[in-house]
Protein backbone atom coordinates (compact mmCIF):
# COMPACT_ATOMS: atom_id res chain seq x y z
CA UNK A 1 0.00 0.00 0.00
CA UNK A 2 1.33 3.47 -0.87
CA UNK A 3 2.36 5.94 1.95
CA UNK A 4 0.96 9.79 2.33
CA UNK A 5 4.35 11.40 4.27
CA UNK A 6 4.13 15.17 5.03
CA UNK A 7 7.66 16.77 5.81
CA UNK A 8 7.56 20.36 7.55
CA UNK A 9 10.62 22.26 6.14
CA UNK A 10 9.43 25.73 6.86
CA UNK A 11 12.02 28.21 7.90
CA UNK A 12 14.44 26.48 6.06
CA UNK A 13 16.09 28.10 3.59
CA UNK A 14 17.14 26.29 0.37
CA UNK A 15 18.97 23.46 0.04
CA UNK A 16 17.69 22.68 3.26
CA UNK A 17 14.13 21.65 1.88
CA UNK A 18 15.41 19.86 -0.71
CA UNK A 19 18.20 18.18 1.47
CA UNK A 20 14.94 16.43 4.04
CA UNK A 21 13.40 15.85 0.82
CA UNK A 22 16.37 13.74 -0.22
CA UNK A 23 16.61 11.80 2.90
CA UNK A 24 12.89 11.75 3.77
CA UNK A 25 12.38 10.28 0.15
CA UNK A 26 15.00 7.32 1.14
CA UNK A 27 13.19 5.96 3.66
CA UNK A 28 9.67 5.71 1.08
CA UNK A 29 9.05 3.49 -1.31
CA UNK A 30 8.19 3.91 -5.33
CA UNK A 31 4.33 4.90 -5.31
CA UNK A 32 4.51 6.91 -2.02
CA UNK A 33 3.63 10.36 -1.93
CA UNK A 34 5.45 13.28 0.23
CA UNK A 35 4.09 16.39 0.75
CA UNK A 36 6.47 19.17 1.39
CA UNK A 37 5.74 22.17 2.97
CA UNK A 38 8.17 25.19 2.62
CA UNK A 39 7.90 28.96 3.20
CA UNK A 40 11.42 29.63 1.11
CA UNK A 41 9.85 30.10 -2.30
CA UNK A 42 13.12 28.32 -3.80
CA UNK A 43 11.52 25.03 -2.93
CA UNK A 44 8.96 25.49 -5.86
CA UNK A 45 11.80 25.74 -8.30
CA UNK A 46 14.66 23.07 -6.12
CA UNK A 47 12.49 20.46 -5.38
CA UNK A 48 10.95 19.62 -9.13
CA UNK A 49 14.70 20.35 -10.51
CA UNK A 50 15.28 17.95 -8.26
CA UNK A 51 12.12 15.19 -8.63
CA UNK A 52 13.61 15.71 -12.51
CA UNK A 53 16.92 14.49 -12.00
CA UNK A 54 16.05 11.53 -9.34
CA UNK A 55 13.16 10.05 -11.23
CA UNK A 56 10.40 11.62 -8.98
CA UNK A 57 7.31 12.65 -10.10
CA UNK A 58 6.03 16.31 -9.06
CA UNK A 59 2.33 15.95 -8.56
CA UNK A 60 1.14 19.44 -7.65
CA UNK A 61 2.21 22.49 -6.20
CA UNK A 62 0.63 25.47 -4.93
CA UNK A 63 1.39 28.62 -3.19
CA UNK A 64 -0.63 30.09 0.29
CA UNK A 65 -0.38 32.46 2.86
CA UNK A 66 3.69 32.47 2.31
CA UNK A 67 3.79 29.19 2.36
CA UNK A 68 4.37 26.61 -0.38
CA UNK A 69 3.38 23.22 -0.93
CA UNK A 70 4.53 20.52 -2.90
CA UNK A 71 3.50 16.68 -3.46
CA UNK A 72 5.61 14.19 -5.29
CA UNK A 73 5.37 10.67 -6.06
CA UNK A 74 8.46 8.82 -5.29
CA UNK A 75 9.75 7.26 -8.66
CA UNK A 76 11.42 3.59 -9.04
CA UNK A 77 14.60 4.84 -10.62
CA UNK A 78 15.42 5.72 -7.43
CA UNK A 79 18.25 7.88 -9.07
CA UNK A 80 20.22 10.02 -6.66
CA UNK A 81 18.73 8.80 -3.16
CA UNK A 82 21.16 5.79 -2.86
CA UNK B 1 37.96 -1.57 -7.67
CA UNK B 2 37.36 -4.88 -6.94
CA UNK B 3 33.73 -4.48 -6.97
CA UNK B 4 33.86 -3.47 -10.52
CA UNK B 5 36.17 -6.00 -11.52
CA UNK B 6 33.51 -8.87 -9.60
CA UNK B 7 30.54 -7.21 -11.67
CA UNK B 8 32.00 -6.02 -15.00
CA UNK B 9 30.41 -2.46 -14.11
CA UNK B 10 30.93 0.55 -15.92
CA UNK B 11 33.25 2.96 -14.53
CA UNK B 12 31.53 5.38 -12.35
CA UNK B 13 32.87 8.77 -11.25
CA UNK B 14 31.63 11.03 -8.50
CA UNK B 15 32.10 15.21 -9.27
CA UNK B 16 32.36 17.79 -6.69
CA UNK B 17 29.85 19.61 -8.23
CA UNK B 18 29.52 23.35 -7.03
CA UNK B 19 27.31 25.19 -8.98
CA UNK B 20 29.74 26.94 -11.01
CA UNK B 21 30.92 26.82 -14.31
CA UNK B 22 34.29 24.75 -13.59
CA UNK B 23 33.22 21.99 -12.35
CA UNK B 24 30.12 21.76 -14.57
CA UNK B 25 32.93 21.25 -17.62
CA UNK B 26 35.15 19.24 -15.75
CA UNK B 27 32.08 16.42 -14.89
CA UNK B 28 31.23 16.94 -18.75
CA UNK B 29 34.51 16.06 -19.93
CA UNK B 30 34.70 12.74 -18.37
CA UNK B 31 31.01 12.29 -19.51
CA UNK B 32 32.24 12.69 -22.79
CA UNK B 33 34.67 10.19 -22.23
CA UNK B 34 31.56 7.57 -21.39
CA UNK B 35 32.20 7.18 -17.45
CA UNK B 36 29.48 7.48 -16.25
CA UNK B 37 29.21 10.86 -13.54
CA UNK B 38 27.36 11.24 -10.32
CA UNK B 39 27.25 14.76 -8.74
CA UNK B 40 27.91 15.35 -5.03
CA UNK B 41 27.33 18.66 -3.55
CA UNK B 42 27.86 19.61 0.01
CA UNK B 43 25.96 22.29 2.09
CA UNK B 44 27.93 23.41 4.41
CA UNK B 45 26.00 26.37 5.42
CA UNK B 46 27.92 29.29 4.05
CA UNK B 47 26.82 28.42 0.42
CA UNK B 48 25.46 31.18 -1.49
CA UNK B 49 22.18 30.48 -2.68
CA UNK B 50 20.25 32.47 -5.11
CA UNK B 51 17.03 32.17 -2.40
CA UNK B 52 19.41 33.77 0.53
CA UNK B 53 19.55 36.86 -1.81
CA UNK B 54 15.95 36.39 -2.78
CA UNK B 55 14.93 36.93 0.52
CA UNK B 56 15.87 40.67 -0.08
CA UNK B 57 13.06 42.64 -2.29
CA UNK B 58 15.45 43.85 -4.66
CA UNK B 59 17.36 41.04 -5.50
CA UNK B 60 13.28 39.66 -6.21
CA UNK B 61 13.96 39.13 -9.96
CA UNK B 62 16.86 37.11 -10.20
CA UNK B 63 16.82 33.82 -11.06
CA UNK B 64 15.80 31.67 -8.09
CA UNK B 65 17.57 28.22 -8.60
CA UNK B 66 20.11 26.40 -6.64
CA UNK B 67 22.95 26.17 -9.24
CA UNK B 68 24.01 22.82 -8.30
CA UNK B 69 20.79 21.12 -8.92
CA UNK B 70 20.65 23.08 -12.26
CA UNK B 71 24.12 21.74 -13.37
CA UNK B 72 23.30 18.27 -13.06
CA UNK B 73 19.73 18.80 -14.69
CA UNK B 74 22.13 20.31 -17.48
CA UNK B 75 24.64 17.04 -17.29
CA UNK B 76 21.54 14.62 -16.96
CA UNK B 77 23.03 13.47 -13.71
CA UNK B 78 21.96 12.36 -10.18
CA UNK B 79 22.94 14.57 -7.38
CA UNK B 80 23.57 13.91 -4.25
CA UNK B 81 23.35 16.87 -1.64
CA UNK B 82 25.13 16.10 1.43
CA UNK B 83 24.72 18.20 4.49
CA UNK B 84 27.53 18.89 6.23
CA UNK B 85 26.82 21.76 8.54
CA UNK B 86 28.03 19.77 11.71
CA UNK B 87 31.08 18.78 10.50
CA UNK B 88 32.59 21.26 8.81
CA UNK B 89 32.44 23.59 11.66
CA UNK B 90 35.97 22.62 12.75
CA UNK B 91 37.12 23.18 9.14
CA UNK B 92 36.22 26.59 9.70
CA UNK B 93 37.11 27.06 13.46
CA UNK B 94 40.09 25.32 13.17
CA UNK B 95 41.98 25.48 9.40
CA UNK B 96 45.48 23.73 9.67
CA UNK B 97 46.24 25.66 6.85
CA UNK B 98 44.85 28.95 8.31
CA UNK B 99 42.89 31.37 6.48
CA UNK B 100 42.27 33.22 2.65
CA UNK B 101 41.94 37.05 2.53
CA UNK B 102 38.72 36.93 4.55
CA UNK B 103 37.23 34.17 6.74
CA UNK B 104 37.38 31.35 4.16
CA UNK B 105 39.68 28.50 4.76
CA UNK B 106 39.55 27.26 1.54
CA UNK B 107 42.59 24.72 1.33
CA UNK B 108 40.84 23.00 4.47
CA UNK B 109 37.52 22.89 2.98
CA UNK B 110 39.13 21.44 -0.48
CA UNK B 111 40.84 18.70 1.66
CA UNK B 112 37.86 18.70 3.22
CA UNK B 113 35.39 17.86 0.44
CA UNK B 114 37.34 15.40 -1.22
CA UNK B 115 37.87 13.34 1.86
CA UNK B 116 33.89 13.25 1.94
CA UNK B 117 33.53 12.41 -1.26
CA UNK B 118 36.21 9.20 -0.77
CA UNK B 119 33.87 8.72 2.44
CA UNK B 120 31.17 8.50 0.53
CA UNK B 121 33.01 6.24 -2.05
CA UNK B 122 34.00 3.40 1.16
CA UNK B 123 30.07 3.99 2.51
CA UNK B 124 28.82 2.89 -1.48
CA UNK B 125 31.12 -0.20 -1.07
CA UNK B 126 33.45 1.31 -3.90
CA UNK B 127 30.62 1.89 -6.60
CA UNK B 128 32.99 4.39 -7.54
CA UNK B 129 36.24 4.73 -9.13
CA UNK B 130 37.38 7.86 -8.66
CA UNK B 131 36.34 11.37 -7.79
CA UNK B 132 36.65 14.41 -10.04
CA UNK B 133 37.36 18.14 -9.66
CA UNK B 134 37.09 21.69 -11.80
CA UNK B 135 40.17 23.20 -9.92
CA UNK B 136 42.44 24.91 -12.42
CA UNK B 137 46.09 25.28 -11.73
CA UNK B 138 46.61 28.79 -10.41
CA UNK B 139 42.86 30.05 -11.05
CA UNK B 140 42.56 30.91 -6.97
CA UNK B 141 45.54 31.68 -4.85
CA UNK B 142 45.09 30.09 -2.12
CA UNK B 143 44.17 26.86 -2.68
CA UNK B 144 44.53 26.23 -6.40
CA UNK B 145 47.82 26.57 -6.93
CA UNK B 146 50.59 24.25 -7.91
CA UNK B 147 52.03 23.05 -4.76
CA UNK B 148 48.51 22.59 -3.16
CA UNK B 149 47.35 20.12 -5.75
CA UNK B 150 48.93 17.16 -4.31
CA UNK B 151 48.27 18.37 -0.44
CA UNK B 152 44.50 17.81 -1.31
CA UNK B 153 45.32 14.56 -2.77
CA UNK B 154 47.28 13.21 0.05
CA UNK B 155 45.59 14.87 2.94
CA UNK B 156 41.69 13.90 1.66
CA UNK B 157 43.36 10.23 1.31
CA UNK B 158 41.98 10.19 -2.10
CA UNK B 159 45.48 9.83 -3.84
CA UNK B 160 46.15 9.46 -7.43
CA UNK B 161 41.97 9.01 -7.15
CA UNK B 162 41.38 12.74 -7.83
CA UNK B 163 41.13 13.69 -11.27
CA UNK B 164 41.17 17.26 -12.23
CA UNK B 165 40.07 17.14 -16.02
CA UNK B 166 40.76 20.98 -16.70
CA UNK B 167 43.82 20.84 -16.05
CA UNK B 168 45.15 16.75 -15.81
CA UNK B 169 47.59 17.78 -18.26
CA UNK B 170 50.00 19.79 -16.14
CA UNK B 171 49.84 17.41 -13.53
CA UNK B 172 51.31 13.88 -12.98
CA UNK B 173 48.73 11.01 -14.53
CA UNK B 174 46.71 9.64 -11.75
CA UNK B 175 44.56 6.24 -11.45
CA UNK B 176 41.94 6.85 -14.32
CA UNK B 177 44.40 8.20 -16.53
CA UNK B 178 46.89 5.22 -16.36
CA UNK B 179 44.33 2.67 -16.13
CA UNK B 180 42.89 3.92 -19.31
CA UNK B 181 39.37 4.84 -17.99
CA UNK B 182 39.57 8.15 -19.47
CA UNK B 183 42.33 9.28 -21.79
CA UNK B 184 44.53 11.78 -20.84
CA UNK B 185 44.91 13.57 -24.13
CA UNK B 186 41.56 14.63 -24.18
CA UNK B 187 41.72 16.47 -21.03
CA UNK B 188 43.18 20.05 -20.58
CA UNK B 189 46.01 21.90 -19.32
CA UNK B 190 43.92 25.26 -18.41
CA UNK B 191 46.24 27.18 -15.92
CA UNK B 192 46.02 30.69 -14.43
CA UNK B 193 42.95 33.21 -13.76
CA UNK B 194 42.23 33.21 -17.59
CA UNK B 195 38.58 32.39 -17.60
CA UNK B 196 38.61 32.38 -21.21
CA UNK B 197 39.93 28.52 -22.13
CA UNK B 198 36.58 27.57 -19.95
CA UNK B 199 34.15 29.95 -21.64
CA UNK B 200 35.33 28.84 -24.81
CA UNK B 201 35.00 25.05 -23.67
CA UNK B 202 31.31 26.15 -22.62
CA UNK B 203 30.92 27.60 -25.64
CA UNK B 204 31.85 24.16 -27.34
CA UNK B 205 29.11 22.34 -24.99
CA UNK B 206 26.59 24.71 -25.82
CA UNK B 207 26.17 26.42 -22.04
CA UNK B 208 25.17 29.42 -22.46
CA UNK B 209 23.07 30.23 -18.93
CA UNK B 210 25.92 28.98 -16.05
CA UNK B 211 26.47 30.92 -12.77
CA UNK B 212 29.40 33.40 -12.62
CA UNK B 213 29.90 33.59 -9.20
CA UNK B 214 32.13 37.06 -8.15
CA UNK B 215 33.71 36.00 -5.07
CA UNK B 216 33.96 31.75 -4.56
CA UNK B 217 31.72 29.48 -3.85
CA UNK B 218 30.52 30.77 -0.39
CA UNK B 219 30.30 33.88 1.61
CA UNK B 220 33.01 32.90 3.87
CA UNK B 221 35.05 34.91 0.91
CA UNK B 222 32.90 38.02 1.69
CA UNK B 223 34.75 40.72 2.93
CA UNK B 224 31.46 41.98 5.32
CA UNK B 225 29.89 38.42 5.94
CA UNK B 226 33.56 37.57 7.27
CA UNK B 227 33.66 40.47 9.67
CA UNK B 228 30.50 40.10 10.89
CA UNK B 229 31.44 35.89 11.73
CA UNK B 230 34.55 37.76 13.66
CA UNK B 231 32.58 39.94 15.97
CA UNK B 232 30.20 36.96 16.55
CA UNK B 233 32.96 35.48 17.73
CA UNK B 234 34.95 37.68 19.77
CA UNK B 235 31.40 39.07 22.11
CA UNK B 236 30.58 35.62 22.84
CA UNK B 237 33.92 34.67 23.72
CA UNK B 238 33.91 31.88 22.24
CA UNK B 239 35.12 30.73 18.11
CA UNK B 240 32.16 28.86 17.71
CA UNK B 241 28.61 28.94 16.08
CA UNK B 242 25.07 27.27 15.31
CA UNK B 243 23.97 26.83 11.94
CA UNK B 244 20.62 29.79 12.47
CA UNK B 245 24.06 31.92 13.67
CA UNK B 246 25.54 31.98 9.93
CA UNK B 247 22.31 32.15 8.49
CA UNK B 248 21.19 35.02 10.53
CA UNK B 249 24.94 36.98 9.49
CA UNK B 250 23.47 36.58 5.92
CA UNK B 251 20.13 38.82 6.81
CA UNK B 252 19.78 42.36 8.00
CA UNK B 253 21.71 45.03 9.24
CA UNK B 254 23.65 44.17 12.21
CA UNK B 255 24.30 46.64 14.41
CA UNK B 256 26.09 46.50 18.12
CA UNK B 257 25.49 49.38 20.02
CA UNK B 258 26.74 47.39 23.70
CA UNK B 259 29.30 44.81 23.86
CA UNK B 260 27.03 42.41 24.78
CA UNK B 261 24.23 42.17 22.20
CA UNK B 262 23.54 43.42 19.04
CA UNK B 263 20.64 43.85 16.70
CA UNK B 264 19.62 42.56 13.49
CA UNK B 265 17.28 45.00 11.59
CA UNK B 266 15.75 44.05 8.23
CA UNK B 267 16.06 46.46 5.78
CA UNK B 268 13.43 45.27 3.99
CA UNK B 269 9.59 43.33 3.44
CA UNK B 270 11.70 40.01 2.45
CA UNK B 271 13.72 40.20 5.58
CA UNK B 272 10.92 41.11 8.22
CA UNK B 273 9.11 37.76 6.85
CA UNK B 274 12.54 35.59 7.09
CA UNK B 275 13.30 37.52 10.54
CA UNK B 276 9.94 36.24 11.30
CA UNK B 277 10.61 33.03 12.15
CA UNK B 278 13.15 33.67 14.40
CA UNK B 279 11.25 35.73 16.62
CA UNK B 280 10.42 32.53 18.89
CA UNK B 281 14.11 32.38 19.85
CA UNK B 282 14.59 36.19 20.33
CA UNK B 283 13.95 38.83 22.63
CA UNK B 284 12.51 41.44 19.51
CA UNK B 285 10.87 44.80 18.64
CA UNK B 286 8.73 46.13 15.69
CA UNK B 287 7.76 49.95 15.00
CA UNK B 288 3.82 49.56 15.72
CA UNK B 289 2.98 53.59 15.29
CA UNK B 290 4.99 53.47 11.80
CA UNK B 291 6.04 51.26 9.03
CA UNK B 292 8.90 49.84 10.07
CA UNK B 293 11.52 46.78 10.29
CA UNK B 294 11.39 43.88 12.62
CA UNK B 295 14.79 43.73 14.43
CA UNK B 296 16.13 41.14 16.81
CA UNK B 297 18.01 41.37 19.68
CA UNK B 298 20.96 38.98 20.18
CA UNK B 299 23.05 38.40 23.36
CA UNK B 300 22.20 39.02 26.03
CA UNK B 301 20.80 42.24 26.51
CA UNK B 302 18.69 43.60 29.53
CA UNK B 303 15.86 45.69 30.03
CA UNK B 304 17.81 48.97 30.83
CA UNK B 305 18.98 47.80 26.84
CA UNK B 306 15.42 48.04 25.37
CA UNK B 307 15.14 52.18 25.31
CA UNK B 308 18.12 52.37 23.57
CA UNK B 309 17.02 49.25 21.04
CA UNK B 310 14.07 51.27 20.30
CA UNK B 311 15.28 54.01 19.22
CA UNK B 312 18.00 52.62 16.83
CA UNK B 313 14.58 50.48 15.77
CA UNK B 314 12.52 53.66 14.69
CA UNK B 315 15.25 55.32 13.41
CA UNK B 316 15.34 52.36 10.45
CA UNK B 317 10.92 53.07 10.37
CA UNK B 318 9.02 55.30 8.42
CA UNK B 319 8.80 57.54 11.65
CA UNK B 320 12.68 58.34 11.67
CA UNK B 321 11.66 62.39 11.38
CA UNK B 322 9.08 61.92 13.37
CA UNK B 323 8.93 62.98 17.52
CA UNK B 324 7.79 60.01 18.71
CA UNK B 325 7.56 56.20 17.89
CA UNK B 326 5.62 53.71 19.57
CA UNK B 327 7.90 50.19 19.67
CA UNK B 328 6.36 47.12 20.26
CA UNK B 329 9.11 44.55 22.51
CA UNK B 330 8.45 40.96 23.12
CA UNK B 331 11.19 40.84 26.08
CA UNK B 332 11.85 37.68 28.53
CA UNK B 333 8.12 36.29 27.15
CA UNK B 334 6.54 39.96 27.82
CA UNK B 335 5.09 42.06 25.34
CA UNK B 336 5.11 45.94 26.05
CA UNK B 337 5.22 49.39 24.02
CA UNK B 338 7.79 51.80 24.39
CA UNK B 339 7.35 55.72 23.04
CA UNK B 340 10.85 56.59 21.98
CA UNK B 341 12.33 59.32 20.12
CA UNK B 342 14.28 57.93 17.21
CA UNK B 343 17.60 58.78 17.02
CA UNK B 344 19.36 60.94 14.34
CA UNK B 345 21.42 59.62 11.64
CA UNK B 346 24.42 61.22 13.74
CA UNK B 347 23.98 59.57 16.90
CA UNK B 348 24.21 56.06 15.91
CA UNK B 349 27.88 55.75 15.77
CA UNK B 350 29.93 54.33 12.93
CA UNK B 351 31.40 51.56 15.25
CA UNK B 352 28.15 50.30 16.21
CA UNK B 353 27.84 48.83 12.71
CA UNK B 354 29.03 45.42 11.99
S1 LIG C 1 35.20 29.61 -1.23
FE1 LIG C 1 34.21 28.60 0.52
S2 LIG C 1 33.38 26.67 -0.28
FE2 LIG C 1 34.85 27.43 -1.78
S3 LIG C 1 36.80 26.43 -1.23
FE3 LIG C 1 36.77 28.41 -0.18
S4 LIG C 1 35.93 27.99 1.83
FE4 LIG C 1 35.40 26.23 0.52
Amino acid sequence: MSVLKQLDARNLLCPLPVIRTQNMVKSLHPGDTLEVVGTDPGILNDIPAWCRISGHEVLEQHSGDNEYVISLKVGDRLRGTS
Amino acid sequence: MKARLAMKRPIKAIALISGGLDSLLAAKVIQEQGVVVEGINFFTGFCVEGHTHAIRKKDKDKLKRNNALWVAEQLDMPLHIVDIIEEYKDVVINPQHGYGANMNPCLDCKIFMVSKAMQWIADSDYEYDFIITGEVIGQRPMSQRKETMPVIAEQSGANDRLLRPLCAKNLPPTLPEREGWVDREKLFDFSGRNRKPQMALAEHYGFTDYAQPAGGCCFLTDKNYSSKLADLWQARGERAYELDDIMLLKVGRHIRPKSHYKMIVAREEGETRFLQGYKKQFPHLQPISHNGPLTLLDGMPTAADLELAAQITARYSQGRDAESVTVEIMFEGETSTLQVSPLAAHEISPDWMI
